[in-house]
């Protein structure tokens, strides 16, 4: 990361070219309004996504997530710059494989391709158990989080340790890296998903045992005193949130859980546009790859909205900002 | 003893080396950057090539000045033909004169460089803007041709100098 910001002069420049191809609110509207799923897909078959043969939703969706990856692939020598980016589907593949094995089931389909660890890497040591072979970091929740399941068959506690690795990851990745941006990042993972957790809890009557061992410490909020809200209720969370820089998250949390999880994802995509105008540095890059992870996001939710019969404004409570 | 006598001549000569060598320095390293860029915009969109090539050029100019200073001081002090007989004063005179191509040179080349990318960047995302992407990179150009203009007419009038 002590590499000279200008370095990245070439892959900022493709990246201004590429952010051209970013899908717009207008043409998010425009999905929304399409009667059904076969027409979204034509829509954005139109718009490049996808190989330009008939898709499915789901395979649409993970070409354009391939895509993110080559891309960046083919702009950053050394992509361990945005292993940040990648540990929560490492940890996504661990959950995965603990639980596939617990289940003596193979399940088709549950792993992430792109992470820092191949999934077949954790397989292996999940089903060897041999825990060694994956990177040291991984190593310890690994092997709690794998007796947990097999002692007690608890997979939400088994979903806990897990998550909190995952957010422990993303936030020293975030720190270890020196970059503003990337700090920012892992802060604000952080500090939402530990946001999601005290009001998920909150609601659904989690103790006080169960939210120390999920919440993860962040500069931007103080957990204690989050935990003491949560103990008490959503409005005490709101009330709390007042005091944090999350201010305008308290009237979300009336509204409903799924505008809650809007604005967290919102106000990722707000903090992230001043690398718009930003020429130079990792930054542009590394809020390229959010911005097309959200706009996936969306796509999907619109997508998967349609195919299910969801109502328009159902499905857009639920899409995000976009990026451009 | 040699070097001694020809102290005047080596001050001037460093001058004109310094001119060319450091804002030559500035000019490659901004040449240099701003080809990245426009390297990464032809790379998505082949027909801004025109376009990002004139922006990718702007911070050459200071490599071309700091030559034109070297050139003019080398044909004042004789080295290009003529005596080369000059006063150790007037050697450090035109030494002095040199320093603000090569200074104004270095820094301006690699500051109208970042300004160049981020207008490549413009021009990446609003080709119809292009006119006005270049007059930000062209505006750090007036730094240089001020100090083109001031070594220029030092380095004419310390000839007449009676030292």
């Amino acid at each position: 990361m002590a590499k000279n910001k200008n370095d990245y002069a070439y892959a900022v420049a493709r990246i201004r070219s590429k952010e051209l191809k970013l899908l717009s609110a207008s043409f998010l509207e425009q999905l929304l309004s399409a009667p059904d799923c076969e027409s979204c897909l034509k829509l954005l078959a139109e718009k490049g996504w996808g190989n330009g043969s008939f898709e499915r939703p789901e395979e649409m969706l993970s070409i354009e997530e391939n895509k993110i990856w080559e891309l960046m692939e083919d702009l950053v020598k050394d992509t361990s710059v945005f292993h940040v980016f990648l540990y929560k589907n490492d940890y996504h593949n661990l959950k995965a494989a603990i639980k596939e094995l617990h289940h003596r089931n193979g399940f088709p389909g549950i792993y992430l391709r792109h992470g820092t660890v191949s999934p077949e890497t954790i397989q292996k040591a999940v089903a060897e158990n041999h825990f060694g072979d994956l990177p040291e970091a991984m190593q310890a929740p690994a092997k709690e989080a794998y007796t947990a399941l097999l002692h007690t068959h608890d997979g939400q506690l088994c979903d806990v340790i897990l998550d909190r690795a995952a957010l422990e990851a993303v936030y020293q990745a975030g720190k270890a890296s020196g970059n503003e941006f990337l700090s920012l990042y892992g802060e604000l993972t952080v500090a939402s998903a530990d946001l999601k957790t005290a009001f998920r809890s909150s609601r659904t009557g989690k103790n006080r045992d169960f939210l120390t061992r999920a919440l993860v410490p962040c500069d931007t909020l103080n957990i204690t005193e989050l935990i003491q809200a949560a103990m008490e209720g959503t409005d005490a969370i709101g009330k709390y949130l007042e005091k944090t820089p999350y201010r305008e998250a308290a009237s979300q949390l009336n509204h409903s859980p799924s505008a809650f999880e809007r604005w967290c994802d919102n106000l990722l995509i707000k903090k992230i546009r001043p690398q718009l105008h930003e020429p130079f540095g990792l930054g542009p890059l590394a809020a390229y790859i959010l911005a097309r992870e959200n706009e996936i996001k969306s796509v999907r939710i619109i997508l998967f909205g349609k195919r299910n019969q969801l109502s328009e404004e159902s499905i857009r409570e639920r899409v995000r900002e976009t990026y451009v | 003893m040699e070097i001694m006598g020809n102290l005047g001549v080596l001050l001037a000569l460093l001058g004109a080396v310094l001119a060319a060598l450091v804002a030559g320095i500035g000019s490659a390293v901004g040449v240099g950057m701003s080809g990245e860029a426009a390297a990464g915009v032809v790379t998505e969109e082949p027909s801004l090539f025109s376009k990002v090539l004139v922006l990718q050029l702007l911070p050459g100019t200071q490599g071309i000045y700091g030559l034109l200073i070297g050139f003019v001081t080398l044909t004042q002090i004789g080295i290009m033909g003529g005596s080369s007989d000059i006063s150790v004063i007037k050697g450090l005179l035109y030494l002095v004169a040199c320093l603000p191509m090569a200074f104004v040179g270095y820094k301006s080349a690699i500051r109208q460089a970042r300004a160049s990318v981020a207008s490549i960047g413009l021009v990446a995302k609003r080709p119809d803007q292009f006119g006005k992407a270049m007059i930000f990179p062209a505006m750090v150009e007036t730094y240089a041709i001020l100090a083109l203009l001031i070594s220029i007419l030092a380095i004419f009038g310390i000839n007449g100098l009676p030292v």
